[in-house]
């Protein structure tokens, strides 16, 4: 034996193992195990899957009753045929995990403030352990637990999703290293167990993304900042060009609560412009999640039988948000998208009937200020008393790392989420306690479960009632002819602007004064007028008799009702174009307060040419328009000239104003008050506003031109982001039309998530297209192939269809489960 | 002909042990081969990385082709590749090969005496 040489070699064949079977460092993420990422046999080689690839199956397991037969059609969409419910369910579970267990798993790991756990506290620039920690205080798992117990007691839909997990389980069970979805292998973690908790988790998830926007620490800045004048002027209630839901005239009934703001509100809640505010910055979901839906009657179609529509603006993902799913049983068909993460179908239709759901977009998560006797916060006043405290322990697991862990004071409010220990130093040193309807026990997936099955009107009107976090609009057509809209959800009755400011919390004054009762939420059937529709404009208009806080859409509802109220013998056709229509409303109402206050004079040459082109555009938002470049970066320099000074004088954060109130306010008033520019010495009126803020967007307009990037498509830059940002598994770069406040809202990464299209013929004649694939793995060819469609404005037909409508040929593969 | 017979077993228990031990099992084949199968240092080298080199190389093309490089390519962006696949696949290739050849010629100098 040749002692040192062996010594020498054998330390370098160790050390070579032990660097290709770490994670490494690279910035401030870090590599998959090299090693192991690589080898063909255990590593990323093995998510090749073959193009042609068949999934052909065959299931068994102990918790299945009967026989299922799950075809997967050309786009490898399910179409599950099981004997009884529990075991279509448990086939949906399965699939689900089959396809997108790493997003499923993610999205639970997101939802329930774990992503230090697989992603450490920091990586390439963002920190997890701030994001866990948010979701943590807000109390997202304590919202998942009540909603658990709920789930619990309710025995037909807890053998549902027993039934699901038990599937999703199924698939996880039977998977070794080498089967990973890739970015496990990426990420260096494995795939856990799935419980009815993680599903509990994902439906706050969207509680959150929906029901979570709300501004009340900038709102409250703003209210101490501005004179009540200046903020009704800023913040108003209400849209002068708002076309509600639930059409202005409507009488309301009379409430069955009146809330009544306390007697000390004018002097301790309404008290404008005269203390220090709170410097803080929340992370807050997109303010642009909204959608669209509507239903036209027989009366307006070419075919005498109702259409319904619905696309969800959500952020643009891949794996995409919704999977395409058939399910049959004996007792029902349904067809539709599904979440990854949850049983049934969420938005589609059935034999008998059609839905589709927009955001309420209403304020359901206040802020209210607890007095704690010292700083252990184990004693807070209220009513007249000291309370105790309790505390939820909430330990955070950090990826190479000792745990984090967070003591949480629990008031008769909800969690303190902001105190001493956490986020940026207050310099008030106060305690904020959240109260948000999504922390009570609700099972939303019941209302789902029931509308794969209603049957008619009556049906939709019980399954929806289930349905608390996030308030919706149901849209609803049948066969029978039959059209509805509600707008469903557990909604506090609250009094003007409550809940808008941050709220005393020493005593129950402030405390919402109960819940909107559920025939209080309007609901309207087969209207005169031929359609119902929603797109995030307020529910009503202001003489609803409660206070309906939120952040409202107004134009996309503007333009799709006088488009519906003008279309008469609608096809299918017409649908997919409205659902496409990049008409840019806001920009027409715009055009005539900008053209009015530009003298073109004042214009040098390059000014003149780049007027000429917003002067000649045709107000519609397609991707070769460069007019809507001009026109939206214009909006926003004019946004920024009008408000910035009055708003820079303080460091606190503050609210957005919306496109809506500048519009609106230089509509009604020529001298709109905020044009003078509080920085100098002279008065700047309307006009120099709108021409200093067109001068000032002549360098980004000259450089997108020069990188042929000033049509609209190009210069918006849209695209579907990986969950993890990683740009080689996004699809970027998508040159298409849309935006915000335009029917087809596709603007960056977000936009319609679902396009659906029903008409609720005999046989049911329907569409649809998302922006992604069934498949979730990055590697296969169905990960993204239908985004180009999307883009473009295509769409699929989407049908039910029965059992020997497949064979070999027309399908990729036949999976059965059975009783083992 | 000690050579070829080397290469083909660390070929095919490098195959065969990481489907029950870890990823990097296969080393354990490239010594125990080189220890078996007595050569020269730089031929046992030779055998143990030819053999995963080929192993892992043609492995991946089996994997990538029917793919049509869809994730490769992808990957070969995550990674500092530029998108070329056949970059990715040759680093695979190598990678498996020097650690197999390590082990080989770790395994080439345990026995002692002339070859």
């Amino acid at each position: 034996m040749r002692v040192v040489p062996f010594f020498i070699c054998a330390v370098i064949t160790i050390a070579l193992i032990v660097l290709f079977n770490i994670q490494l460092p690279v910035g401030s993420s870090k590599t998959p195990r090299l090693g192991f990422f690589l080898s063909p046999q255990t590593g990323f080689w093995q998510n090749a899957e073959d193009v042609s690839k068949r999934y052909d199956a065959n299931i068994q397991s102990a918790g299945l009753r009967g026989y299922t037969e799950v075809y997967l059609d050309s786009n490898l969409i399910p179409h599950i045929y099981a004997d009884n419910d529990a075991d279509a369910y448990f086939a949906q579970g399965y699939l689900h995990a089959k396809f997108r267990l790493w997003q499923m798993e993610f999205q639970t790991y997101a939802a329930g403030g774990r992503l230090s756990e697989i992603m450490g506290d920091s990586a390439s620039g963002k920190n997890f352990l701030a994001i866990d920690k948010f979701f943590r205080r807000m109390g997202m798992v304590y919202a998942a637990e009540n909603s658990l117990k709920v789930i619990e007691s309710d025995p037909s839909y807890k053998a549902a999703l027993d039934a699901y997990t038990a599937g999703v389980n199924s698939y996880i069970n039977s998977l070794s290293e080498k089967n990973y979805p890739l970015e496990y292998k990426l990420l260096n973690y494995a795939p856990e167990p799935w419980t009815n908790m993680k599903t509990a988790l994902f439906l706050k998830f969207m509680a959150y993304d929906l029901a979570g926007y709300e501004q009340d620490f900038e709102m409250t800045n703003a209210r101490n900042y501005f004179t009540q004048l200046q903020f009704n002027k800023l913040f108003p209630y209400g849209q002068d060009s708002l076309e509600p839901i639930i059409p202005k005239g409507t009488a309301f009934a009379p409430p069955a609560i009146t809330p009544k703001p306390p007697a000390d509100a004018d002097s301790l809640y309404f008290h404008f412009n005269d203390s220090v505010g709170v410097p803080l910055k929340p992370i807050v979901p997109n303010k642009n999640n909204g959608s669209n839906n509507w239903a036209v009657a027989g009366s307006k179609t070419a075919s005498g039988s109702p259409i319904l529509c619905n696309d969800p603006h959500l952020g643009l993902n891949l794996p995409s948000l919704w999977f395409e799913v058939q399910i049959s049983t004996p007792e029902y068909n349904v067809y539709g998208v599904s979440f990854p993460g949850s049983p049934s179908v969420i938005i589609g239709f059935n034999d008998s009937c059609a839905w589709g759901v927009t955001n309420a977009s209403r304020d359901v998560k206040d802020y209210y200020e607890v007095h704690f006797k010292d700083s252990t916060m184990r004693e807070y006043w209220y009513n007249g008393k000291w309370q105790p405290t309790t505390f939820r322990k909430e330990v955070i697991k950090i990826k190479g790392k000792p745990d984090a862990i967070e003591n949480i004071a629990m008031t008769v409010w909800g969690p303190v989420m902001y105190d001493h220990s956490y986020g940026d130093k207050m310099h008030d040193n106060k305690y904020y306690a959240i109260k948000w309807s999504a922390h009570a026990g609700s099972n939303e997936g019941k209302t789902f479960m029931l509308l794969d099955r209603a049957k008619n009107y009556n049906d939709y009107v019980n399954a929806i009632s289930f349905f608390q976090t996030p308030g919706q609009n149901f849209a609803f057509a049948s066969k029978k002819g039959n059209i509805a809209i509600s707008q469903q959800g557990a909604f506090p009755a609250k009094w003007k602007r409550q809940g808008q400011f941050i709220m005393e919390g020493n005593n129950d004054e402030y405390a919402w004064q109960g819940t909107v009762p559920r025939n209080e939420n309007v609901i309207m059937l087969n209207p005169a007028r031929g359609f119902v529709s929603s797109a995030n404009q307020y529910p009503y208009d202001t003489s609803y008799p409660y206070y309906m806080g939120g952040s409202y859409e107004m134009y996309r509802g503007f333009i799709l009702n006088r488009r519906l109220r003008a279309m008469q013998n609608i096809t299918v056709d017409d649908m997919m174009h409205l659902q496409n229509y990049n008409y840019n409303v806001f920009a027409e109402m715009a055009r005539p307060v900008l053209l009015k206050n530009m003298d073109e004079t004042k214009l040098n040459s390059i000014e003149k040419k780049y007027f000429d082109i917003y002067k000649s555009w045709n107000l519609s938002s397609d991707a070769d328009a460069p007019g809507a470049s001009i026109f939206v970066t214009w909006w926003d320099s004019l946004m920024q000239c009008m408000y910035r000074d009055e708003f820079s004088r303080t460091t606190l954060p503050m609210p957005n104003v919306e496109h809506s109130t500048l519009l609106e306010g230089l509509l009604k008033d020529t001298a709109y008050e905020f044009a003078d520019d509080i920085t100098t010495p002279q008065k700047e009126t309307v006009s120099d506003e709108v021409m200093k803020a067109f001068k000032k967007i002549m360098p980004v307009i000259q450089h997108a031109e020069e990188k042929d990037s000033l049509a609209w498509g190009k210069f918006k830059d849209g695209g579907v982001k990986h969950l993890l940002g990683i740009p080689a598994l996004s699809d970027l770069h998508i040159n298409a039309g849309g935006g915000v406040h335009i029917l087809n809202a596709f603007y960056k990464d977000h936009g319609p998530s679902w396009r659906m299209i029903v008409e609720l013929t005999d046989e049911t004649n329907a569409y649809g297209i998302y922006p992604g694939g069934q498949s979730g793995n990055p590697g296969s060819p169905y990960y993204d192939n239908m985004v180009d469609d999307w883009a473009t404005g295509k769409y699929r037909r989407l049908q039910i269809l029965p059992k020997n409508h497949f064979s070999t040929q027309n399908t990729k593969g036949k999976i059965t489960f059975t009783h083992s | 002909m000690k050579f070829i017979v080397a290469l083909l077993f660390t070929a095919l228990f490098g195959y065969f042990l990481p489907l029950f031990l870890p990823w990097w099992s296969f080393v354990i084949a490239s010594f125990i081969v080189a220890v078996f199968i007595h050569q020269k240092p730089w031929k046992a080298f030779l055998a143990g990385f030819i053999a995963l080199l080929l192993l892992w190389g043609i492995y991946a093309v089996v994997l990538d082709n029917p793919n049509q490089h869809i994730l490769s390519t992808k990957v070969a962006q995550i990674l500092p590749f530029n998108g070329s696949y056949m970059a990715l696949i040759i680093t695979t290739a190598i990678i498996g090969g020097l650690l197999s050849g390590m082990a080989a010629l770790t395994g080439s100098y345990l026995k002692e005496g002339k070859v």
